[in-house]
C-alpha cells in the first residue's frame, strides 16, 4: 500500500511511519516496565473459558476416541461374546452372550486393529501432554477438584435436581463447572481412561511376559477383555451424556468456548 | 514491532522446524539400525505400529517370559481356524504318516540343512504350557512340545547380518519373526500339543510356537524357514501373509 502512493501523500506516509513508529516505541516501553498491568489488562479481556492446551487436546482425544470406538466395535463383532477367567471360546461358558452377530467374514477387522492401535497412541499420548500440564498449570486443582463446600450432599443434591429439571445454566454458572461435572470429568480422567489402557495393556501376550500382574489382579486376560468392554461401554455412555448435556446448556456456546475459547458471542467476560 | 516478532518468530519456527526434521532423520536412522521398524510401517497405520514394536522392544527384555501355568488350567477345548491344507504335497505327505516329511532351513545359515521330523524329535525337547489368543477375541491354554528354534538356529550358524526368520507352510499363511523372538526360549518347533503328537488341525506335523504373540504369528504345517536380513522381497515385502491380508506383522499387541 505504502509503495504504491502518489507524491502528493507522501506527507500522510511519513506521518503513519512516524506514528507507526511512535506506537512502537511506547509498545516496547510499554511491555518492558508496564509488563503486570499489560499483561494484566489484556488477560481480564481475553481469559479462555477453556485454556489452548485444553481445546486441543480435548478435540484431538475426540478424534482419537472416535477412532477408537470404531475400531472397537470392529474388533468386538469379531467374538462378541464375554468371558471371565482366562480363557473362552465358542464351546466354553460365557459370561455374557452380546447381542450381536458374529462378523468373520468381512474385512473390518484388520484395519480395525490397526486403527485400534493408532488411535490408542494417539489417545495417550495426547492423554500425556493434557496430564503433565494440567498438573503443572493447576488445572486439576483449581477447574476440576471440587471445593470441600461442594461435597455437601445439599450442593450435590442442587446439581443433581438441576440436571433432573434440564435447567440451563446461566452464562455466569458456564463459567466453571458444577460439582457434577467435576465428578465426572475427574472420573473419566483419572479412572476410567488409565482403566482402559490398563485392560488393553493386560491383554498383551508380550507386556504381560514382563509385567505379569497387570493381568493376573484380574483374574486372567479373558477377565481383562471383559473390563476393557466394560470400561469402553462406560467411556461411550459418557461421551453420549456429555453431547447431550452440551446441547441442553447452548450447543453453540459450548462449542464455542470449547473451539474458540470464548463464551457468549458478545460478552467480554466469558 | 510486529516485523520484528515475525521474523523471530520465523526464525524460532525455521529452526525448530529444522530441528524437527533432522531429530527425525536420526530417530528414523538409529530405530531402523537398531531393528524398531517392522516391515509394515508405511502409511499412517504404519505410525501406530512402529511406536508400538520400537516401544516395546526398547522398554522390553528380550527374554521376558510368557506366563507359564499348570496342568489342570490346560483348556478342554482348543479351536483352530481355518482348515489343514488340501494341496496334493500336504495331503501325500500325512497319507504317509508324514515319514517324508522335512523342515528345509536355509538363507543366511553357515549350513543349509533339512530335518526329518523323527531328527526333530530326537533334538532336546522342552515344554510349555501357555496361553494362545486368537486376535478374534477368543483364547485356550494348552501344553506344548517341540526345539527350541534357537537349538536349530544355532545347528545350522546363523549369520551376524540375520534379522528375520520367515516360516514357509504347506497353505498360504507365511509369516515371519525377528530374532528376538526367534532366539526367545519359548519359541518352538512344536510337534506335540497336551501328551500327544501335534494333532492334524493344530498344525501337524510341525508347527511354531511363538509364546509372546497372537495365534497367528504361530504358523502351522510347516514345510520350510529360511533366514533373511530383509523381508522386503518376499511376497508384497510386509513379511507376511497376514500383514498383506491387513493384520499387524507385530502381533505381541
Amino acid at each position: 500500500m505504502f509503495y504504491q502512493g502518489q507524491p502528493s501523500h507522501s506527507g500522510s506516509l511519513l506521518t503513519a511511519a512516524f506514528s507507526n513508529a511512535k506506537f512502537c516505541a511506547l509498545a516496547m516501553a510499554g511491555s518492558a516496565y508496564l509488563p503486570g498491568l499489560a499483561i494484566q489488562n489484556s488477560d481480564v479481556l481475553d481469559t479462555p473459558r477453556h485454556s489452548a492446551l485444553v481445546r486441543v487436546t480435548h478435540w484431538i482425544t475426540a478424534l482419537s476416541f472416535l477412532g477408537l470406538f470404531a475400531s472397537g466395535i470392529a474388533i468386538l463383532l469379531a467374538h462378541p461374546r464375554l468371558y471371565w477367567g482366562e480363557t473362552g471360546a465358542v464351546g466354553t461358558p460365557s459370561l455374557i452372550d452380546l447381542p450381536l452377530p458374529f462378523v468373520l467374514g468381512v474385512p473390518i477387522r484388520g484395519p480395525g486393529r490397526y486403527l485400534h492401535f493408532l488411535s490408542a497412541w494417539v489417545c495417550v499420548l495426547t492423554g500425556l501432554v493434557y496430564i503433565i500440564s494440567g498438573a503443572f498449570t493447576l488445572h486439576f486443582r483449581k477447574n476440576l477438584l471440587p471445593a470441600k463446600t461442594h461435597l455437601a450432599w445439599s450442593s450435590i443434591w442442587r446439581a443433581i435436581s438441576n440436571h433432573l429439571h434440564l435447567k440451563r445454566p446461566t452464562e455466569e454458572e458456564a463459567l466453571t463447572y458444577n460439582v457434577l461435572q467435576r465428578m465426572t470429568y475427574l472420573t473419566v480422567v483419572f479412572v476410567l481412561f488409565p482403566l482402559v489402557i490398563w485392560t488393553g495393556l493386560a491383554m498383551s501376550p508380550a507386556i504381560t511376559s514382563v509385567i505379569p500382574q497387570i493381568v493376573t489382579v484380574f483374574g486372567g486376560q479373558q477377565s481383562a477383555r471383559t473390563i476393557h468392554f466394560f470400561v469402553a461401554a462406560a467411556l461411550v455412555l459418557f461421551l453420549i451424556v456429555h453431547v447431550a448435556m452440551v446441547c441442553l446448556a447452548g450447543f453453540k456456546n459450548r462449542m464455542r468456548a470449547m473451539i474458540t475459547g470464548h463464551g457468549a458471542a458478545g460478552k467480554e467476560l466469558s | 514491532m510486529s516485523a520484528i516478532l515475525s521474523r523471530r518468530k520465523l526464525i524460532t519456527t525455521g529452526i525448530t522446524a529444522v530441528a524437527g526434521a533432522s531429530g527425525l532423520a536420526v530417530a528414523a536412522r538409529l530405530a531402523d539400525r537398531y531393528g524398531l521398524i517392522p516391515p509394515d510401517h508405511s502409511g499412517i497405520f504404519g505410525v501406530g505400529e512402529t511406536l508400538t514394536y520400537a516401544a516395546q522392544r526398547v522398554l522390553m527384555s528380550r527374554h521376558s517370559l510368557a506366563r507359564e501355568f499348570n496342568r489342570s488350567e490346560i483348556s478342554k477345548v482348543a479351536p483352530v481356524n481355518g482348515k489343514p491344507p488340501e494341496n496334493d504335497p500336504y495331503q501325500r505327505l500325512m497319507a504317509g504318516g508324514s515319514a517324508d516329511w522335512r523342515l528345509a532351513v536355509d538363507g543366511l545359515v553357515a549350513r543349509p540343512s533339512s530335518f526329518s521330523l523323527a531328527e526333530l524329535k530326537r533334538f532336546p525337547s522342552r515344554s510349555q504350557i501357555t496361553h494362545q489368543a486368537c486376535e478374534e477375541g477368543w483364547s485356550f491354554i494348552a501344553e506344548w512340545t517341540g526345539v527350541p528354534l534357537s537349538y536349530v538356529l544355532n545347528l545350522v550358524g546363523v549369520s551376524r547380518r540375520a534379522k528375520y526368520v520367515v516360516f514357509f507352510p504347506f497353505d498360504k499363511w507365511w509369516e515371519s519373526i525377528d530374532m528376538a523372538d526367534a532366539w526367545h526360549p519359548q519359541t518352538f518347533l512344536a510337534h506335540g500339543m497336551n501328551g500327544q503328537d501335534l494333532p492334524t488341525p493344530h498344525g501337524a506335523p510341525v508347527r511354531l510356537k511363538v509364546a509372546r504373540q497372537l495365534g497367528y504369528k504361530s504358523v502351522k504345517y510347516l514345510s520350510h524357514m529360511t533366514v533373511v536380513d530383509t523381508v522386503k522381497n518376499i511376497g508384497k515385502g510386509l513379511g507376511g501373509a497376514n500383514p498383506e491380508d491387513g493384520y499387524s506383522w507385530y502381533a505381541g499387541i
